[in-house]
């Protein structure tokens, strides 16, 4: 039988991340995340996998050796929360830019600036649109809960595998902090050399019986740059048509529907459920993954519902891509909270009556 | 079944362990958890309280706005979660260092004072036990078994010899709880 | 005798190591990244290591490396080489790793990873380039500008009141405690260039050995950036440059390994 344990989404990502035969983790401390390297110190992973874990000196420093580990072919990954990932920004840059897989996970605090250590979502544009500069795209999951967490270590090496993409879990403090039942993936052996060699036939790994590999984003001739961008661009149409997913929750007979993700889209479903119990018929659309974002659904929905209200932890940011989606066709409002509060059900169903159902 | 409750007092006090014990033991009982704590510096003195829910089914929000049972141990606690119990839920306080009685009169209350039998049986680090004790007299959500086997799976080995003192704590945590109203 | 004469295998005196490749190097006339990088490349012939080892490549004069020497590379972003190669020697620890890094890349913008690296002992190699300037983006100030010398961002010469003092970063490097050997070295005599392949040497030795990280500098000068002749520019590194950035080994030793304390 499959062991369930109790434990922080935090925690989870950790025990996750040395199941799934992660090779390196880079990072630094910073609330409300550190429980990340903290539990993969305590686990010594390199006693037995053979996993690397290394406080760096600073975030820059963290995900430039995240960098060079994905460079190299190896399952490697970083973690941090806001602040942080803002000072990742420039790697994050480079590795969407010389296409190398790795994952990337930020536990979302309210900014802007120092802000505050308690939970948000006002990543959201950071990380769908492209948080350093240049056109690039991050696959971004967004995790609900604690089995989340776990799941998605896993699935966002995959992808990151499959795509040659930099992966992103956008959680918030909420999911990070939170204790939960959670099923953790089963023990995989780390690759060996030989099968990291064979797999990334591009990494750095030294030359032996073949040309040199070189990693690097650099290009001096326009013609040729133009044409890596339209190469990076066609890969993100082929993610946008493979990797889309979501959650579906009761908007199968909906009048309405919140669109919401992580932290915030299991208020929606408190909401939902208090919302039929005065019948009102409320669903909850929840993105999981935030690029490719669920722009199809959307659409299917608003040929039938009477309109959406997006709930996000932020100012409003993915409303923005909901109304893209929805384009004139129905009414789409936002309720927000901000500064590290977090909605509740209640304040989310009198949003509803208030804006939408008037 | 289902129970949403607020855990909160003073740091140090063993707010956010005691939920963790509590939702071990649903765990054990094979029920949806989540235990969430306001975290920060209250980690470090200051306030501490901590979200706990036990239910037969998948758990939405882990964030609630009522309770059905608070626990609070100290005043800011009770003047901040008290007007938050649902109607008819259930208020359960340390007397010391209160200023304020409670005034809801249309939840139950209960009193157990749990900083006092600590200090008598001079073992304050079992504080959290009397209050946890107490508490599962007036709503045996969990099983005490499970919940002995929970602090068994939450203390680290070298802790063990403590376990049977912390299940004299929750049996007289049992015996002292009064109910007020 | 025709010139057809002459070039046969039995008269060959000097070649090319064929770890350098056949890229025409961009660096201009009487620049020392050629010669240090030619020095790079024969050591690592000569050692046997082409198959396992990566270079770093930085951001500066130096940025396009990867085009020149016949191993793996990759190119960090200006300032993080350290940091990469760190990362690339603790994951494959069997791999030879070592970042070339000119003064702006190390010693201003990177010098945090640099110090890092350096205080965690990685079993790297550094090779610091120093010619006082920014070649790559048309001769500006570095942090190991002379007092008193013009770049193109202190026209009128470097003001220590407003911008400081040349730093010393090989002498602080010594300083700590996860470095095994810091040297400066030059590339502009024959003696010289001598020397500076052992010192190369020693560093990938170190390296291999896991003593801890060696930081190879080398004086160098800029003469487009100085706006001299090769031959002035030489001149000029040897009478200012040896002055402030004296020629020799500045630490030569192991770093310390852990011991779990007693119970």
């Amino acid at each position: 039988m499959e062991e369930i344990k109790l434990m922080k989404g935090n925690e989870a990502i950790s025990h996750a991340a040395v199941r799934c035969g992660c090779d390196g983790y880079f990072g630094y401390p910073i609330t409300p995340q550190s429980e990340v390297m903290e539990t993969l110190q305590e686990l010594k992973p390199w006693e037995t996998t053979g996993m690397v874990v290394l406080q760096a000196e600073s975030e820059v420093s963290a995900i430039n050796m995240v960098y060079a580990g994905a460079g190299a072919g190896k399952m490697v990954m970083t973690s941090s929360s806001s602040p942080g990932i803002s000072l990742k920004q420039e790697g994050i840059s480079y590795i969407a830019a010389a296409e190398l897989p790795c994952v990337i996970l930020n536990v979302m605090r309210g900014g802007p600036g120092l802000g505050t250590i308690q939970p948000s979502q006002a990543d959201y544009f950071q990380s769908v649109k492209g948080g350093g500069h240049g056109d690039y795209h991050l696959i971004v999951l967004a995790p609900s809960s604690v089995q989340e967490m776990a799941d998605f270590v896993g699935l966002g090496f995959e992808l990151a595998f499959k795509y040659r993409n930099p992966c992103l879990i956008l959680s918030d403090g909420v999911i990070g902090q939170m204790m939960e039942k959670v099923v953790l993936p089963p023990f995989k052996p780390r690759r060996t050399q030989e099968e990291v060699v064979a797999q990334c036939p591009w990494a750095t790994t030294g030359k032996k019986g073949r040309e040199r590999n070189i990693i690097t984003s650099l290009e001096m001739a326009p013609e040729i740059m133009e044409q890596r961008n339209l190469h990076l661009l066609e890969k993100y149409r082929t993610i946008e048509e493979n990797e889309v997913r979501f959650e579906d929750y009761h908007c199968e007979d909906a009048d309405y529907v919140c669109v919401s993700f992580g932290s915030s889209a299991r208020v929606c479903k408190s909401a939902a459920e208090l919302a039929r119990h005065e019948g009102i018929k409320l669903g909850v659309l929840r993105p999981i993954t935030l690029f490719p974002f669920p722009t199809k659904k959307i659409q299917e929905l608003a040929a039938r519902v009477k309109g959406f209200l997006t709930v996000e932890m932020s100012a409003g940011q993915m409303v923005e891509d909901v109304r893209l989606a929805v384009n004139g066709q129905k009414p789409v409002e936002f309720f927000g909270r901000q500064g590290g509060m977090v909605p509740t059900a209640e304040e989310v169903l009198d949003a509803l009556k208030k804006q939408l159902i008037k | 079944m289902k129970r949403e409750i607020i855990i909160a007092g003073f740091g140090g006090q063993g707010v956010l362990s005691m939920g963790k014990i509590l939702a071990y033991a649903g765990l054990l009982q094979g029920k949806e958890v989540t235990w969430l704590p306001a975290y920060g510096p209250e980690q470090r003195g200051g306030t501490a309280n901590v979200t706990v829910i036990l239910s037969d089914e998948p758990i939405s929000s882990p964030l609630l706005q009522k309770y059905d049972i608070a626990v609070v141990l100290n005043q800011p606690s009770m003047d901040k979660f008290e007007p938050r119990v649902k109607p008819g839920g259930i208020l359960i306080y340390d007397p010391a260092g209160m200023t304020r009685q409670p005034e809801r009169t249309d939840i139950s209350v209960y009193s157990v004072a749990a900083t006092d039998t600590a200090a008598a049986l001079n073992a304050m680090k079992t504080f959290n036990m009397i209050v946890l004790g107490g508490l599962l007299k007036i709503d045996p959500i969990v099983e005490m078994d499970n919940v002995m086997l929970g602090l068994k799976k939450s203390l680290p080995e070298r802790h063990h010899k403590l376990l049977p003192a912390n299940e004299a704590a929750m049996k007289k945590g049992a015996e002292i709880i009064e109910k007020i109203r | 005798m025709t010139t057809k004469d002459i070039i046969k295998p039995e008269n060959l005196v000097y070649g090319k190591t064929k770890l350098l490749t056949d890229n025409v190097m961009h660096y201009c006339p009487g620049c020392s990244h050629g010669v240090i990088h030619k020095l790079i490349a024969e050591v690592i012939e000569e050692m046997g290591i082409q198959d396992r080892t990566v270079g770093v490549a930085p951001v500066g004069c130096a940025v396009f490396a990867y085009n020149y020497i016949d191993v793996d590379w990759q190119e960090a972003a200006h300032g993080r080489a350290p940091a990469l190669a760190t990362a690339l020697k603790r994951l494959n620890p069997e791999n030879v790793v070592f970042t070339y890094q000119g003064d702006g890349d190390l010693a201003a913008i990177g010098t945090a990873e640099t110090i890092h690296a350096c205080n965690r002992g990685e079993n790297i190699v550094i090779f610091f380039v120093n010619n006082a300037i920014y070649g790559m983006t048309g001769g500006q100030m570095a942090p190991t500008t002379l007092e008193g010398m013009k770049t193109a961002t202190c026209p009128y010469g470097r003001n220590t009141d407003i911008y400081g003092f040349p730093l010393k970063i090989s002498e602080l490097l010594a300083k700590l405690d996860g470095t095994c050997y810091v040297t400066r070295q030059s590339t502009h005599k024959t003696a010289n260039i001598v020397r500076a392949k052992k010192a190369i040497r020693k560093a990938f030795e170190n390296s291999m050995a896991g003593k801890g990280t060696s930081v190879v500098e080398f004086v160098s000068h800029c003469n487009t950036g100085w706006k001299m002749s090769p031959v002035q520019a030489n001149a000029w590194m040897e009478e200012h440059m040896f002055a402030k950035y004296p020629l020799g080994d500045l630490k030569d030793t192991e770093k310390k390994h852990y011991e779990e304390p007693a119970k």
